[in-house]
């Protein structure tokens, strides 16, 4: 294998990611990142020098409108998905120490 | 012949003719998915009781000329990553196992106006992560034509469910060939629009700039049909383009006299089943007996839109998908200490192994120090492969070629190698890479008794080509329905 993934990395992509993976998968992941990117390096052969990064294929603009509300409240439905729920309010664990 | 063998519009017609009513459609469609869901489990969900009573709606505004069109009372199913508003849409994820959108995706919202019933929500590979639906959180679906095989995906259970007669269409969406694959392994229709062409609000979001939802159907006509309910323009979405015209059906005629037909040869060389070249290759031959001027050309750069593919998408899909944190809705850890922990705990059980694999790659492509080397790189070569389409289309009206590589592959024999697995989505994803509209369609089955895809791509905004050809090639065959799709309910 051409590239290598080692622990730190695998790390690092984890806490973006935020994913919290256990010894095992680490492993896997390891592997699977390295058998991905030995693929992807075969655009290495191409020169794309003379080529900009697309990222749309058309045109994309700001769509600008003005602020007007056009749906309800919704709170109680929106709510109603919420994992946890307190006084109307979505509980999450203690952000502020 | 019963209800189930009609194709959508046919049985449109039949209901606005008053010699069936909805009900009876929708309670045909049920009793199918009853008989025969168990084995192929192309929904993740269904409800009758709400399919009824939206039937009897229906027939009551088809009665006082509420609903007048072509689809109007046609029973369809929709794939689980597009949002219904009241009815849970999972995206085949445990992190979303439980989530009920507030909001109908505009696709839905165009459909709810024609008057359509809605059966379910298909299986899919978790957040169309996938080309084989194996990767759901909820099991498996089965290929109708053989219990053993996948039925391609993402959009597999809308494939699977329209060639079984469990529902009379569906709703799919494509970002890398997932409605155009697993229409071929399953013998059915099914186009991905021009990017732009259908909102793209309420679809769960996996690579923004190459997703699109489109129709999965029977034939040519139903597609056509459906395409013209579900694109309109969308100022909820930036992206949606407002087309001159949206009479997609207009092009539904027997004429490809002059049509000029690219065949690139890239697409037929090696990893290529030799009994899926000839039927295509025959395809071509029937496009030209009827007057298409078909000529073999070099495309190029085939073999890097897989690579440039999966580095954007999953580029995408690391972004996108960050919104999964268990804080408002969706799946959250029973067990956790603090915010960030809570985070990576959900996450980390929400989310199945393909999921996290893309998300991982999409993160370590995007970080600092590789932005370039990979993201930047991938659309530098997005760029390189639109320009050869562009090339393509300066001399010819639509391109022909298969669908996938093979017909449908046994279940398991794909997940354990991801790559293998990616490759049957070569002769697709360069069209959403390049934002092209594109169809598959039946045009043959191999020695085992597979369905074989045919596709045929435009240029931007030119479905009507597209459709004209594959309406004029649908016209030297007739539709076959898999075995157990006439052995279910009658």
């Amino acid at each position: 294998m051409a590239n290598h993934i080692d622990d730190a990395t695998i790390e690092y992509v984890g806490i973006l990611a935020k994913l919290e993976l256990s010894g095992e998968e680490k492993e896997q992941a390891k592997r699977d990142m390295e058998s991905m990117l030995d693929y992807v390096d075969k655009l290495n052969e191409l020169d794309t020098s003379q080529a900009e990064p697309m990222s749309h294929v058309f045109p994309i603009h700001n769509v600008f409108r003005e602020d007007v509300v056009k749906n309800g409240d919704g709170s109680k439905e929106c709510l109603a998905n919420a994992p946890e729920e307190q006084d109307h309010s979505f509980v999450v664990p203690k952000t502020i120490v | 012949m019963s209800i189930l063998d009609l194709t959508a519009v046919e049985l449109g017609k039949k209901i606005k003719e008053k010699e069936i009513t909805v009900v009876e459609a929708a309670k045909a469609a049920l009793e199918q998915i009853k008989a025969l869901d168990g084995d192929i489990h192309g929904y993740v969900s269904y409800d009758e009781e709400s399919a009824l009573k939206r039937a009897e709606e229906v027939q009551k505004g088809m009665d006082d000329g509420t609903y007048t069109g072509p689809l109007a009372g046609v029973p369809m199913a929709v794939k689980d990553n597009i949002c219904t508003k009241g009815y849970k849409t999972t995206c085949s994820s445990k992190i979303l196992e439980n989530f009920v959108p507030t909001y109908s995706a505009q696709a839905v919202e165009n459909l709810i106006k024609e008057g359509v019933v809605f059966l379910g929500k298909t299986n899919m590979d978790e957040f169309a992560m996938g080309s084989t639906t194996e990767t759901s959180a909820f099991g498996v679906t089965r290929n109708p034509w053989d219990l053993e095989k996948v039925p391609g995906g993402s959009s597999g259970g809308s494939a699977a469910a329209v060639a079984a007669n469990e529902c009379f269409m569906a709703l799919g969406s494509d970002t890398g060939g997932s409605i155009r694959q697993p229409s071929s392994y399953c013998g059915v229709t099914g186009m991905k629009p021009t990017y732009g062409t259908v909102s793209r609000y309420g679809l769960i979001a996996y690579g923004s700039s190459l997703d699109q939802i489109g129709p999965i159907a029977k034939d040519v006509t139903d597609c056509a049909a459906l395409l013209e309910v579900i694109a309109s323009h969308d100022p909820k979405d930036s992206t949606s383009v407002e087309l001159e015209d949206y009479h997609f059906t207009d092009a539904l005629v027997d004429d490809v006299n002059g049509m000029k037909i690219g065949i690139p040869k890239d697409y037929f060389g090696e990893g290529l089943d030799a009994e899926v070249k000839e039927a295509v290759l025959a395809a071509a031959k029937k496009l030209e007996e009827k007057g298409a001027i078909v000529e073999e050309f070099d495309l190029g750069l085939v073999e890097y839109a897989i690579p440039a593919y999966y580095v954007i998408a999953s580029a995408e899909a690391s972004s996108n998908l960050s919104r999964f944190d268990g804080v408002k809705y969706g799946y959250r850890a029973k067990e956790y200490e603090g915010l960030h922990n809570m985070y990576k705990k959900t996450r980390s059980e929400g989310f199945g192994a393909e999921v996290k694999r893309r998300i991982m790659l999409g993160s370590f492509v995007l970080s600092s120090g590789y932005y370039d080397a990979y993201y930047l790189k991938a659309l530098r070569t997005k760029a390189l492969i639109k320009q050869e389409f562009d090339k393509a289309f300066a001399k010819y009206d639509v391109i022909l070629g298969p669908a996938a590589p093979t017909t449908a592959p046994k279940l398991g024999d794909s997940l354990s190698d991801p790559i293998k697995m990616y490759l049957s989505d070569i002769y697709t994803i360069s069209v959403n890479l390049s934002g092209l509209p594109g169809m598959s369609l039946p045009c043959g089955k191999d020695s085992n008794g597979m369905p074989i895809g045919l596709q045929i791509i435009g240029d931007c905004f030119k479905e009507k080509n597209v459709i004209r050809a594959a309406y004029a090639f649908e016209q030297t065959r007739t539709y076959e329905a898999p075995e157990i799709a006439k052995g279910g309910a009658r």
